[in-house]
């Protein structure tokens, strides 16, 4: 036992409406249907469907290859035809649709060939790989694939491997069923997490409204020997967040900016991952299908172990849901969402669905403006300022709420149990959060789109530059070509002034090398035409080209004399 | 003596700081004009010219001097107009044209006859494709300023809104929905 456990700040004890599916024992759903399993049900890349329309899929089977190291893959839940492989509506509170691979079930659930795994000859990397074939993700909520987790920082010891077993969020009984029914796997699955991480020590933290639950793990803890500790946490909202339950069990704080807690030695798992890991590497089963608790205005709550992409509706139906159920909430009352389609799949991620009734869940009285009472701030375990928050982002002032640490905010809903008001201040949270994310998407696209456009424009330049530089050259060549011919035509005077008027600049050079050709054409014309009629000139000619000349020379113009004047004395 | 000493005082500390802010505006002198780049960040960068002027920084050159009204820009919306007013202190104005959802242009392949007009078109060189061989648009990085579509001899190309996914899906603001009065709270209760 540890000798000290700490405390988060705030919390809230909502009314926990455990007993109501706690009682009966895991039942296995019968098959349904139909099977609708989206490709992506884990946080990183979509995996890449590998069968095709008509294919016949055994259960266990591939369907769905893993697209980069962050992704798992995804597999068929039982045997039969691949009928469809199209966009489906997800499990989201958006109600969109995403590419789903449709199983027509034959009823005949025949496993493809499995086995355990050959562990002790595993590495860690085998291990790592192993379960990313297998499709093992987080099963607290987050989807994170498990081997992304398993990767030790080599500059941090690891001090502490805590699973998480609290299950704090009202009505959901499913890890509890796991644990009183399948401890002894769950404590096989911490093994392997223990043995690829190697912790000082590992706590499986369970809520201490669990004591059967507690009793099972102690139980099995015990019979295999493994020196890990149980120790039960008060009950109190959100105990079972993986920032809280660190809190309580070590002290220590996660900063808000840290993004994996394995920077600072502690890493956590929940339980039914745990337990997902043994299946895959003790038996060789990929994770396939889940305990999924089934309560709210129902006849008979229970939970069941269905298989991933069960339409909710039918899986729901097995618990009986009174008439009067307008609707079904995927996740806890605290943190879930009522799904806006009720065909929707159970995802890898579904641990509970509650069906919801105005009788069970009375509409909310119209949202009031906030007093500034603060209870929001007491409530919040993490200390954030949910009234500051909630001004903030009801102005859509985004670069304030940044300043508030909206960020750091995990959408429990303490403030908005707790507001006397009755203000979702998740809903505006959540608002703010998702704008903050679109902006910067925007920001990314405008920058690289300028980026471009001011590329291009260089290009453009330069091809500008090129081009011209190229006519220039061609335009130096011909005149020099040009001024060599008349040079040699014309004699060595110009030919020695061209060479030496060809200076620094190739462009210029070629422009004075193409007068000064057409100037000594021009010449050696001029030179060549000889005055024909001058011989016999009769004196009153000869008067008047001497009245002529001396005009020209008046009017300044100066010109060579004998060529000027053939036309007019003619 | 005294009169002369004060002005002295004062002479020396005039060249002092004098000579002081002379060096400053040498040393600290700025580049450009720090207000065009502050408006420019504020542009969305399709460079589409629908304000008028060849490209999103010829624009932001104009506000800057005061020759361009701030409400020219259709992708910016009003949220950008709010901005640069912000930034300007000037009046928000309504937007000259239409706000319209983002958009990507797309090409017709079976039109296309690979005759490079729009590639030469295209600001951001999103499109690609060589003469006489088929063009497509690079989705990702297309800006939706439609300055592809009136070079294209075939009108091939045609622009799309972007479809919401559940990759850019955002929260809604929370609105309170209004319902009439429950009829436990009808007059006719009250009056009984």
């Amino acid at each position: 036992m540890l000798s000290q456990l700490f405390k988060f700040h705030g919390g809230v004890k909502p009314a926990s409406h455990k007993d109501l599916s706690n009682q009966a024992p895991i039942v296995t759903a019968p098959l349904p249907s139909r099977l609708i399993v989206p490709l992506h049900q884990s946080i990183g890349g979509t995996p890449r469907p590998v069968v095709a329309v008509g294919d016949r899929v055994l259960k266990g089977q591939l369907i769905g290859e893993a697209d980069g190291w962050l992704s798992a893959a995804i597999h068929a839940p039982t045997s039969g035809t691949v009928v469809e492989i199209a966009m489906h509506t997800r499990p989201h509170p958006s109600g969109l649709s995403s590419q789903c691979v449709v199983i027509e079930p034959d009823g005949r659930d025949e496993w493809i060939a499995h086995g355990p795994a050959d562990y002790a000859a595993m590495t860690p990397a085998d291990i790592c790989s192993y379960l990313q074939r297998y499709g093992i993700v987080g099963l607290g909520g987050a989807g994170f694939p498990t081997h992304g987790k398993l990767t030790a920082n080599p500059k941090v010891a690891m001090a502490e491997l805590i699973i998480n077993a609290a299950e704090c969020e009202p009505y959901i009984t499913c890890d509890d069923r796991l644990m009183r029914e399948r401890a002894e796997e769950i404590v096989r699955g911490t093994a392997i997490f223990r043995d690829m991480l190697k912790p000082q020590k590992v706590i499986i933290g369970v809520e201490d409204n669990k004591p059967e639950a507690i009793a099972a793990l102690c139980a099995a803890v015990t019979a295999l020997a493994e020196p890990f500790t149980v120790v039960p946490v008060p009950a109190l909202y959100p105990a079972g967040g993986a920032k809280q339950l660190i809190r309580v069990l070590t002290g220590k704080e996660v900063p808000g900016a840290m993004r994996s807690t394995a920077d600072m030695g502690v890493q956590v798992f929940n339980v039914g991952t745990a337990y997902a890991a043994w299946r895959a590497i003790g038996h060789g089963e990929p994770l396939i299908s889940r305990v999924v608790t089934l309560t709210g205005n129902v006849r008979q709550a229970h939970n069941v172990e269905a298989l991933i992409g069960t339409p909710m509706d039918e899986l729901l139906r097995l618990a009986s849901p009174n008439p009067d159920t307008d609707g079904i909430i995927m996740g806890g009352p605290m943190m879930g969402f009522l799904v806006p389609d009720e065909t929707a799949p159970i995802v890898k991620t579904s641990n509970c669905l509650i069906a919801h009734s105005a009788r069970l869940f009375p509409p909310k009285a119209p949202e009031m403006p906030c007093i500034r009472c603060g209870a929001c701030a007491r409530a919040c375990p993490h200390e954030l300022q949910p009234f500051e928050l909630y001004w903030h982002s009801r102005a859509k002032d985004f670069g304030k709420t940044q300043q508030y640490h909206i960020f750091d905010c995990i959408e429990c809903g303490c403030c908005s149990f707790v507001c006397p008001s009755r203000i979702p201040l998740v809903q505006y949270f959540r608002f703010a959060k998702s704008e903050i994310w679109a902006r910067e998407r925007e920001k990314k696209a405008s920058e690289e789109a300028k980026q471009r456009f001011e590329f291009k424009q260089f290009r453009e330049e330069r091809e500008k530059a090129d081009k011209a530089e190229k006519l220039a050259k061609a335009a130096a060549a011909q005149a020099a070509k040009k001024a060599a011919e008349a040079a040699a035509a014309a004699g060595g005077t110009v030919a020695a002034e061209a060479p030496a008027a060809a200076g620094d600049d190739p462009a210029a050079a070629a422009k004075k090398a193409a007068i000064a050709a057409a100037m000594a054409r021009a010449k050696a014309q001029r030179e060549a035409v000889q005055a024909k009629n001058t011989d016999e000139l009769t004196p009153q000619q000869a008067h008047e080209m001497a009245a002529i000349e001396a005009r020209r020379a008046a009017a300044g113009v100066s010109e060579a004399p004998a060529a000027s004047t053939d036309s007019r004395t003619e | 003596m005294d009169i002369l000493l004060a002005i002295a005082i004062m002479a020396l500390g005039a060249l002092v700081l004098g000579a002081a802010l002379g060096f400053s505006s040498i040393k600290f002198k700025v580049e450009g004009d720090p207000l065009v780049e502050k408006i420019d960040a504020i542009l969305p960068q399709t460079q589409c010219g629908q304000c008028g002027y060849p490209g999103c920084k010829p624009y932001a050159e104009a506000i800057a001097k005061g020759e361009a009204d701030i409400n020219l820009c259709p992708p910016g919306g009003m949220e950008g107009v709010q901005r640069l007013a912000d930034l300007l202190g000037r009046e928000v104005k309504a937007l000259e044209a239409e706000e319209k959802p983002k958009q990507v242009a797309r090409i017709d392949e079976n039109t296309c006859i690979g005759c490079t007009l729009c590639i030469q078109a295209c600001p951001v060189d999103a499109i690609v494709g060589a003469a006489k061989q088929l063009h497509t648009i690079l989705t990702q990085q297309c800006t939706g300023c439609e300055l592809c579509l009136p070079p294209c001899p075939v009108e091939c190309i045609h622009m799309e809104v972007v479809p919401e996914t559940l990759d850019n899906w955002k929260w809604k603001y929370p609105v309170v929905s209004i319902h009439p009065a429950s009829p436990v709270a009808s007059p006719e209760k009250e009056a009984a």
